[in-house]
């Protein structure tokens, strides 16, 4: 089935299984592989987007219920050269290591921080508490998120 | 496989009874996994997501309205958090921020799990769960909604379309056991309404949800008819005395919070 929607500012088409998920639809179809997918259950926050603003694991939507609706990609942030002010923060704070949950943390950060720009350190855990991350220990992804709110 | 998309509730009902086997999508949290791993592969979906009379919640005579879309990161916010404080403490324990953003009531219905986290705080606040077809609307109290462990009272045409409830009038809470604060499945929950009558719901002890009943003079004794209400197994979660132990341990805790 054809579906239509807003992917980063801008409009595209997909032809996608009906079964499909918006991340395969992302990553297959669409060429944009930077949302992850590890688990495919909501499990572990890699493939978060911005769906219609809301912060949701593109895995678990299903393609066709995003016809229609506006997506917000990792690649949607910042520009190749031109990173976002929290893909800088990561970079800065030494938050990122093998990177495979990078974009989902991004994602989640830039998602915490346009609703609470000052958040506390709870705010931050129960915000990433998503986000599974196997390489950093989590302890220099806070520094980054701090380092961002500045 | 169809992906039907109904933009009214009454599209919505006749494309069900058209389409009796077309499993209904809202969040997807329960189905995507389900289908992402091959477990299942429904010939038609219908998705919930344009149906305008499912969302949000409204208040008329009293009674609370909580359509079948409300997702559990609405359910957190003012003023229906206040309104409905053991639900809203419930939804807080609701895997992550993602999965509060898009799982609903009306899914937790839908998946009747034994540990699904919206249950025990309906129950104590005497939820009615609306069901609707072309046929009609119907009014199920929750206890007899739940028939069993994943398996509830729904018929082929129809759809959750809300749950009514009265909000809060009397103190009550929620508490759930794992390990993890975030993404956990319950071994054992617990939420308490403490009234002229205490009202206590458990989830994860037993087949279905339970609500067990008290006067409230009655409090002392309360946390071991709670336990003594329990039918828990022992699983990869925990075992069945850990359950039992930790639903007398919950019932005076929350009795303490709920009568302070
Ligand atoms: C990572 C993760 C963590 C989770 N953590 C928790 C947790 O802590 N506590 C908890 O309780 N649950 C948890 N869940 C399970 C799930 O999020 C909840 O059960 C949620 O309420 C499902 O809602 P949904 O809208 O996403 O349902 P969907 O997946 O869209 O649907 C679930 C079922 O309900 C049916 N259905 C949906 N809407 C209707 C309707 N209006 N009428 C009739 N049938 C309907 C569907 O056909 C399906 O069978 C978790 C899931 C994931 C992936
Ligand atoms: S791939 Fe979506 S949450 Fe892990
Ligand atoms: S940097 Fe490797 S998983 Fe997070």
């Amino acid at each position: 089935m054809k579906i239509e929607l807003t992917v980063n500012g801008e409009q595209r088409e997909a032809d996608v299984w009906e079964g499909e998920s918006l991340l395969f639809a992302l990553r297959e179809k669409l060429g944009l592989p930077g949302s992850k997918n590890a688990c495919e259950q909501g499990e572990c926050g890699s493939c978060s987007v911005l769906l219609d603003g809301t912060l949701v694991c593109a895995c678990l939507v299903l393609a066709a219920q995003a016809d229609g609706h506006d997506v917000v990609t990792v690649e949607g942030l910042g520009a190749t050269g031109e990173p976002h002010p929290v893909q800088e923060a990561f970079v800065e704070a030494g938050a990122v290591q093998c990177g495979f949950c990078t974009p989902g943390l991004v994602v989640a950060t830039v998602d915490l921080l346009a609703h609470s720009p000052q958040p506390s350190e709870d705010e931050i855990r129960e915000a990433l508490s998503g986000n599974l991350c196997r390489c950093t220990g989590y302890a220099k992804i806070f520094d980054a998120v701090r380092l961002a709110a500045q | 496989m169809e992906v039907l998309t109904p933009r009214s509730l009454d599209e919505a009902l006749r494309l069900k009874s058209e389409n009796p086997q077309a499993v209904p999508i809202a969040g997807g949290t329960d189905l995507m996994v389900a289908i992402n791993f091959d477990r299942i592969r429904p010939n038609a979906v219908l998705n919930l997501n344009e149906v305008p009379e499912l969302r949000g919640w409204s208040r008329a005579n009293g009674t609370l309205r909580l359509g079948a879309g409300l997702t559990y990161a609405e359910a957190m916010r003012e003023p229906l958090a206040g309104l409905l404080p053991a639900l809203a403490e419930a939804s807080r324990t609701v895997g992550s921020p993602q999965i509060r953003n898009r799982g609903t009531i009306g899914g937790n219905l839908g998946t009747s799990s034994p540990a699904g986290d919206a249950l025990p705080p309906l129950l104590v606040a005497g939820a009615d769960v609306v069901l609707a077809s072309v046929r009609g609307e119907r009014r199920v109290a929750l206890g007899e909604f739940v028939v069993g462990p994943k398996r509830n009272a729904l018929a082929e045409d129809e759809l959750v379309t809300a749950v009514e409830l009265e909000p809060a009038s009397a103190a009550e809470t929620f508490m759930k056991v794992g390990p993890r604060n975030a993404m956990v499945i319950a071994v054992v929950s617990l939420a308490l309404r403490a009234g002229e009558e205490l009202r206590a719901a458990f989830g994860s002890a037993g087949p279905v949800p339970i609500l067990v009943r008290a006067p409230r003079d009655d409090a002392d004794a309360f946390p071991e008819r709670v336990a003594e209400a329990a039918a828990p197994i022992d699983d990869v979660r925990g075992t069945a005395a850990y359950r039992r132990h930790a639903l007398r341990v919950l019932t005076r805790r929350a009795l303490d919070r709920c009568l302070a």
